[in-house]
């Protein structure tokens, strides 16, 4: 048995190898210690094709063999104000801050359904794609980032419906006391802050869940004990001042609201709540990339 | 001399035993305790626990080099692929890669059931580093090479296993990376496209001067692909040089290995309660002397802890590029209640073998309700030794063929 000429003296191949300059490729790959490493943001971007394709990927196979499809987005948060309205509304006789039920409670979920369906899809990327992970190397990110996209068609259709409902009740019942105005452009604002919240804490219970199994029925526990604990089915209002600050520790409590002030005019929104929300918003962000980092290189051998 | 494409620089890695399998908030609440109340002897206890699968392996590979890595089971190639391909990290050690790597470490992987044959090459493209303007100016060549055509617009969950693998290898075959690295990709699939897949893999090493590592049992692929092959043994590397020098000495070590006791080798798998003693493999015949169309006689010696119950033995008959010959399954005998006794031999006696002159090796297995019990890789090796008469008729050689047929001519003149 010969050996092989070495292919790429003849292949006529022009590589970058033969300098002794950094190769444009070059990896190094080193044992990290403790909680530092690099986050390889210029890697995500360069697998930006694989983030869109798995945007759609989601929304294909979501859809294909469904025969309503998108329309369940529509479905859901509508029989969710249904059951809001008639046990909260009418039999609990729970404050909707002088606002029509319908429009207070499909405002309340438009905010908090961009987060617990970003929640649910992210806590479990490392136990959902696990079989992927342990055979291809792609940044891990990718993944939750796509499902952050991919998330914000659900809500741009929730959004939708809710203007349907704006429409009619403002102008084809003619009912007052509440309407946006121009403050409504800081929007996005607010849907970013969701994203990066949900973002983070998703990575937090990803990064969990992989090194503890059981930890997985607690994020559904979680996401349902939050939003009684966020103003989606009750106002702010309702609570006696001196409570309302310990309410807003929650950082989803002052999103919410803030939903309800820019689309409705009502809400309970004050500056210090604000901050405070954006600063734990950020601190979870940051734990969130940590812990995952942390997880996603050793991840595959604990499984 | 060009820098190095890959430079391996002592690499190790352990995993903790107690570590793998997925951890619970429970146990691990159980340790906590335990280390707080000091009862935990936590330093030495856990290194222990500790199993290396990789020990300070170094080596270099050059641009445009196609080494082969070869050793048993367990020895730490996947690791070492693994680690290549960012999936895990080491313990220990520096990898330098210069170049973008792809990996075949199981083809098909991220493939979506529900999407078309042309969705998912897409998809399945982007996962493997592949941009989509990349695989749209490949797209036309996958499905030629996959031969999917007809299909490309099905959703592949009605693909046959066949397609999805000629698929998947096409999409991984068309990646540019200037390293590429394949785990025995090519146990799948049917010959003709086993063949169309080295002689793919042949064109990416040589004509378009990738730097390629592969991994595989098969001996024989290894050596028609590769210049050089890295022996790895128990974590370590054990040779590194031209392969053929390279497996003629896996091979020596794998003979000498199944000159041992069976039942004091150590490089066994299995969870244990029985044990495979002794493996004797002879013809009814002739004893120790096995011919072309001789009956093998294999009896097999086992130890158990209790009765074997819902048991069986497996032993797969392999000649020496490691390409499987025979399998045979001792199911619906030794299975069937009572079980059998915690000592004793089981025997099979098999028909004529028709095989040419040659070694061939035998794995055995002792299985209880499909767990593995006891695994030993070359077991036993038996030598079919030519023929000096010619009772038994025509009988080729093994370096042409692997088996003999018996057959009949006859003539007719054309009337």
């Amino acid at each position: 048995m010969a050996e092989r000429p070495r292919a790429i003296v003849d292949s006529g191949v022009i590589s970058p190898l033969r300098t002794t300059h950094p190769h444009p490729f070059e990896v190094v790959l080193r044992p990290d210690a403790g909680w530092r490493r690099s986050l390889e943001f210029a890697s995500i971007w360069q697998y930006r094709d694989l983030l869109s394709l798995l945007v759609w990927r989601d929304f294909v196979s979501k859809y294909k063999q469904t025969i309503l499809g998108p329309l369940w987005f529509i479905i859901q948060p509508l029989s969710m104000t249904l059951v809001f309205t008639v046990i909260f509304g009418k039999i609990a006789g729970l404050s909707t801050d002088g606002l029509p039920p319908v429009l207070f409670y499909l405002c309340g979920q438009l905010g908090w359904s961009y987060f617990a369906q970003n929640f649910s899809s992210n806590s479990a990327t490392f136990v959902a794609n696990a079989g992927l992970f342990g055979k291809v190397y792609f940044p891990r990110l990718v993944v939750p980032l796509a499902a952050l996209v991919s998330n914000l068609f659900a809500f741009a259709i929730q959004v939708a419906t809710f203007v349907c409902f704006y429409i009619y009740f403002k102008y084809g019942r003619g009912a007052g006391g509440f309407g946006m105005d121009w403050h409504v452009i800081l929007l996005p604002l607010l849907v970013l802050q969701t994203a990066v919240l949900s973002l983070g804490v998703g990575l937090v219970m990803s990064a969990l869940t992989a090194k503890y199994r059981d930890l997985t029925h607690l994020s559904a526990l979680l996401i349902q004990v939050w939003m009684y604990a966020t103003p989606v089915i009750y106002p702010l209002s309702g609570f006696p001042v001196e409570w309302r600050s310990i309410a807003a520790l929650n950082p989803m409590t002052p999103i919410v609201e803030a939903f309800r002030l820019l689309l409705l005019g009502v809400g309970t929104v004050e500056p210090l709540h604000i901050v405070c929300s954006i600063a734990t918003t950020a601190a979870v962000m940051i734990a969130g990339l940590l812990l995952f980092g942390r997880i996603e290189k050793t991840f595959v051998d604990i499984v | 001399m060009s820098q190095p494409i890959i430079a391996v620089r002592n690499v190790s890695k352990a995993y903790r035993l107690g570590a793998i399998g997925a951890t619970s908030l429970r146990d691990e609440a159980a340790r906590l305790w335990e280390l707080a109340r000091g009862r935990g002897s936590n330093g030495s206890h856990n290194a222990s626990k500790e199993f290396w699968a990789l020990r300070d392996v170094s080596f270099d590979v050059q641009p445009g080099e196609v080494v082969g890595i070869i050793g048993r089971n367990g020895a730490g190639k996947s690791t070492l692929l693994k680690i290549l391909s960012r999936i895990t990290q080491q313990t220990s050690g520096e990898i330098t890669l210069r170049g973008r790597v792809a990996s075949l470490l199981e083809v098909g992987t991220g493939f979506h059931p529900d999407l078309t044959g042309r969705e998912n090459i897409f998809l399945n493209g982007a996962i493997l580093g592949m941009s989509k303007a990349e695989i749209r100016r490949k797209f036309d060549e996958i499905v030629a090479f996959a031969e999917v055509d007809q299909f490309i617009d099905t959703p592949v969950k009605r693909y046959s296993s066949g397609m999805h693998v000629r698929l998947a290898f096409a999409i991984a075959a068309h990646l540019e990376p200037e390293i590429l690295i394949i785990d025995e990709v090519l146990a799948v699939g049917d010959a003709a496209f086993q063949q169309k897949c080295l002689g793919k893999m042949d064109q990416v090493a040589a004509r378009d001067g990738r730097t390629v590592l592969f991994v595989s049992h098969n001996m024989g692929a290894v050596q028609s692909l590769c210049g050089r092959a890295v022996w790895l043994d128990a974590g370590e590397v054990k040779q590194d040089g031209p392969t053929a020098q390279v497996i003629g000495g896996y091979l020596q070590t794998m003979m000498t290995l199944e000159g041992m006791p069976v039942g004091d080798r150590t490089d066994r798998s299995g969870n244990g309660p029985a044990r495979l003693t002794d493996v004797l493999v002879e013809s009814t015949d002739l004893g120790p002397v096995i011919r072309p169309t001789s009956r093998l006689k294999i009896t097999l010696r086992y130890k158990s802890s209790e009765r074997l119950r819902r048991s069986r033995f497996l032993i797969g008959i392999y000649d020496y590029t490691n390409t499987g010959i025979y399998a045979l399954n001792s199911e619906g005998v030794t299975s069937v209640e009572p079980g059998l006794a915690e000592e004793g031999t089981v025997t099979a006696v098999t028909d004529p073998i028709n095989l040419t002159p040659g070694r061939c090796y035998l794995n055995v297995a002792l299985l209880t309700d499909d767990v593995t019990v006891d695994y030993l890789q070359h077991a036993a090796n038996f030598t079919v030794s030519a023929t000096d008469g010619h009772e038994e008729g025509f009988v080729p050689t093994r370096d042409w063929v692997l088996c003999v047929l018996k057959h009949q001519w006859s003539f007719q003149a054309q009337s």
